[in-house]
């Protein structure tokens, strides 16, 4: 049903005047023309397309608008605060935590995610809760260790 | 950065800035773009001019023909040619895979571009370096061997006032003088070189504003979804685009074979393909993944000996115990996170598309040829690459785009989705390798017969001492092959053939210590006297902690060592192995790695870690199944690749060799995964894996053959 849905878009407020049951994803793109959310399955297989929708990571390529309504939806370009990256970034540069950079997106709010329900994960915690988000360059291990060095950075900051 | 302000020619000669689209006035550059006209088709164009472009502001323009893959050539590229150039490496901005800005190039694969494109950059950076000199030693009327350069300045030490900086001496133009055999530094002279600094990638893929060939938006774009036939093999017999064309903005196109839908967009374009009503004809091949190994026996080409040495007979009469295998590989997927993409724009005359590619100038002629325009009115530029890995060598969604862009008259996208990008990929060929050898009754190797089908013969050939020895091979990944060999198309994978002959070669001499009652470690070192290959052994094994022993020992670890263009690497592994389940957990990995010189340290172990972690897939689960013609991989809740909870502890050594020239690291150490992992889950629990995958169903019925 067509329709128009007001959201908050990386803290400032969003009006779309769409079909309720189309996917994030398409809006973000190629609507609002934020490209950092990637398409990489269409169907939550990959994690590339992830975004933060209230507190939860979620798969924009299968969460329709009607879902968004009302809610606040953080996506990558959102990340980034006054022009300081989040301690996330950072620690993905300080580790290089990437390679060709396509699933870096999802995998940093993936992370973000993941940090709002654990601040101090173990690498255990880490590895389940990343387990659903893929990377084919094999960049894992130091994604491991950016989340981790996130962590103790973002536990200084909250003090 | 306003998309749009980034798009057109205007734009980008205009825009001074950083990253992957500069900056600086572009004159013509056809004489460094038509391969034709080059020398070889490795070789490219000898003037420095077509590498580098020193700004006005002293920015440095690096022009190569190389995309940046994940594999960091962005900044190792710039590091070699900031190190010749003695100029600030974050001066550097770095133009890549663009054929209107960049010399030709055969296209970014076979780890060539810091072995083979490396030197000839070198020595472009060093001619300009010592050009520049020149220029400065009249400029400040000091004789050049009293001037030192320090990020683009040069300056006399002994009188502090005459100094000029590169930008000052060429005033953003081309340098038109040239010097003759310019010698490069020596390592031991390197500042950048042997570095890691931060990748030039960095900041750009962390805040999500890297473009990829998808994220070109331009005005007015049309988003197009082609008809795909079910199987390959199939032709059209008939359409009805009725439904599709009675959804609101829809276009529906048919030329020839291309039958695709378009709107502005992708969503809804996604949903006019689903009521298209097509009819294919279907041939029903009978190969599947299951007979596809004996259909390779009998429909490989009469087999080519690749190297041979000794006598066989001789070898057969030495042995005093002979031993015969046969190792299996199916066929592997690439599955970049990014799925093949184009964006195609066509503006008074000329036609300009992004691509998603390892090969923008071949790409190039493609269109050129597929749209019947010159080169010259072609431009492909290659934005970042999501991961290629051999696959995006092919780029049929290039010409995709760029017909229908014609047809319409708007700018089309193309973006495969998951289940086209299985279907379409250029897979790693599924092989046979059959090893006989022969072992003498002192325990040495004298006889070994080697030949493998379908993969190809790079690095068949072994490296152990063995006197009398013949390699064969049999069709491959590069073409050339009877028609219907392989059932759909093949082509590089990481480490194209290596994958393949290195899991047989290392499973079998890891029998054959078996078979000697020896430590599989101390059996390799006693048949080889290759001095790169020892040394990575040893300082693999002591970093690991290596213990001799007969396999199997129940401890789980394992051995492999090989070579990948010019690279030396060996890998221990230690796993885990659940019988029951048939489960196997890599625990540990350790590799060593000689690549000559090291450009970047933190990159080549990044590119360690990378393979390791990519190459448990092809060695555990990667595996892709077909009947009739039929892709039956659609998506990855069936093709199943390496994810975090896979993930061993990694640890990677680089061997500091400086006295051999830089050579590759992206690819060398996946080659021995198969083999490492089989050989460790043998020393787990005596079951030997001869074929990949090392499925949970191959391992428990390997443990009841045990």
């Amino acid at each position: 049903m067509q329709r128009t849905i007001s959201f908050t878009l990386n803290g400032k407020p969003a009006r779309v005047t769409v079909d309720d049951e189309r996917m994030l994803l398409w809006v973000l793109r190629y609507d609002l023309g934020l490209t950092g959310t990637k398409f990489g399955c269409g169907a939550a297989q990959c994690g590339a397309c992830t975004v933060i929708l209230g507190k939860e990571a979620v798969r924009s390529c299968v969460t329709p608008m009607k879902d968004v309504a009302g809610k606040q939806v953080l996506t990558i370009e959102g990340l980034r605060k006054d022009g300081r990256l989040h301690p996330i970034q950072e620690a993905f540069v300080k580790h290089h935590a990437f390679q060709c950079g396509y699933c870096t997106s999802g995998m940093i709010l993936n992370a973000y995610a993941l940090l709002l329900k654990k601040p101090r994960p173990k690498r255990a915690d880490i590895l389940r809760l990343m387990d659903d988000n893929l990377c084919r360059c094999g960049s894992h291990t130091r994604i491991v260790d950016a989340i981790q060095e996130a962590a103790g950075a973002m536990k200084v900051d909250a003090r | 950065m306003n998309p749009d302000s980034d798009l057109s020619r205007r734009g980008f000669l205009g825009l001074g800035g950083s990253g992957l689209f500069v900056l600086f006035r572009v004159e013509p550059l056809e004489a460094f773009q038509e391969p034709a006209r080059l020398p070889s088709r490795q070789a490219g164009p000898a003037d420095f001019n077509a590498y580098l472009r020193i700004g006005a502001d002293g920015r440095v323009g690096c022009m190569v023909g190389k995309v940046e893959l994940g594999q960091g050539s962005m900044t190792s590229l710039a590091q070699l040619l900031a190190e010749e150039l003695d100029v600030a490496l974050d001066s550097v901005d770095m133009v890549m895979g663009d054929t209107d800005l960049c010399p030709w190039d055969m296209g970014t694969f076979g780890s060539l571009s810091t072995r083979v494109f490396g030197p000839r950059l070198r020595a472009a950076g060093a001619e300009a370096r010592a050009v520049l000199l020149e220029m400065a030693a009249e400029r400040l009327e000091v004789p050049a061997a009293r001037l030192q350069v320090k990020d683009g300045v040069v300056s006399d030490p002994s009188s502090p006032a005459k100094r000029v900086t590169y930008a000052q001496l060429v005033e953003g133009k081309r340098i038109e003088r040239h010097l003759a055999k310019v010698p490069v530094k020596p390592v031991s002279a390197f500042t950048v070189v042997g570095k890691s600094p931060r990748r030039k990638d960095a900041l750009e893929k962390v805040t999500g504003t890297a473009k990829y060939a998808a994220d070109m938006a331009i005005p007015g774009t049309l988003h197009a979804r082609i008809l795909r036939p079910p199987a390959h093999g199939a032709t059209l017999k008939d359409v009805d685009t009725s439904g599709a064309g009675k959804v609101a903005g829809v276009r529906v196109v048919k030329d020839g074979d291309l039958v695709a839908v378009l709107h502005e967009r992708p969503d809804v374009a996604d949903q006019a393909l689903g009521l298209l009503k097509a009819q294919f004809d279907r041939p029903q091949p009978a190969v599947d993944d299951k007979t596809i190994f004996d259909h390779l026996l009998k429909a490989a080409p009469h087999a080519q000996v690749v190297g041979e040495s000794g006598s066989l007979a001789e070898g057969e009469k030495l042995s005093a115990s002979i031993v015969e295998e046969t190792y299996l590989n199916s066929y592997v997927a690439h599955a970049p996170m990014e799925t093949h993409s184009a964006v195609a724009s066509f503006e008074g005359g000329k036609v300009t598309v992004w691509v998603s590619t390892q090969t923008p100038f071949p790409v190039k002629q493609q269109l050129a040829q597929a749209l019947g325009m010159t080169p010259q009115n072609v431009r492909v530029i290659t934005p970042y690459v999501g991961g290629g890995f051999g696959g995006k060598s092919a780029s049929q969604q290039a010409i995709e785009a760029a017909r229908l862009a014609k047809i319409t008259g708007r700018p089309v996208q193309v973006v495969m989705d998951r289940a086209e990008e299985f279907f379409y990929d250029s897979f790693r060929p599924a092989a046979v390798v059959k090893i006989r050898s022969g072992t003498a009754a002192d325990g040495k190797l004298v006889l070994w017969d080697f030949q493998v089908w379908g993969a190809g013969d790079r690095e068949a050939r072994p490296f152990y001492d063995i006197p009398h020895q013949r390699t064969r091979s049999a069709g491959g990944w590069m073409g050339g092959n009877p028609p219907g060999m392989h059932p759909f198309a093949v082509g590089p994978w990481r480490a194209p053939s290596v994958n393949t002959n290195t899991f047989a070669r290392e499973s079998h001499i890891d029998i054959l210590a078996n078979k000697a009652g020896r430590d599989p470690l101390e059996f390799r070192l006693s048949h080889l006297s290759d001095k790169r290959m020892r040394r990575v052994l040893e300082a693999a094994a002591k970093q690991f902690g290596w213990k001799p022993a007969r396999t199997p020992s129940g401890r789980g670890v394992g051995v492999a060592c090989g070579i990948y263009s010019g690279t030396y690497v060996a890998t221990m592994a230690e796993v885990a192995v659940d019988k029951g389940a048939g489960a196997v957990q890599v625990k540990r990995v350790v590799c060593a790695q000689d690549q000559g010189v090291t450009v970047n340290p933190d990159g080549s172990r990044q590119q360690m870690e990378g393979s390791i972690t990519m190459g448990l897939g092809y060695a555990l689960t990667e595996e892709v199944h077909f009947k009739g013609g039929e892709v039956l991989e659609r998506n990855f809740d069936t093709y199943r690749i390496p994810r975090f909870s896979w993930l061993p502890k990694i640890e990677t050594i680089l061997i500091d060799n400086p006295e051999v020239p830089a050579s590759g690291c992206g690819e060398p150490p996946i080659i021995n995964m198969g083999a490492v992992i089989a050989n460790a889950i043998y020393d787990a629990v005596g079951a030997r894996l001869l074929q990949l995958p090392m499925t949970p169903e191959r391992i428990k019925e390997a443990l009841k053959r045990a």
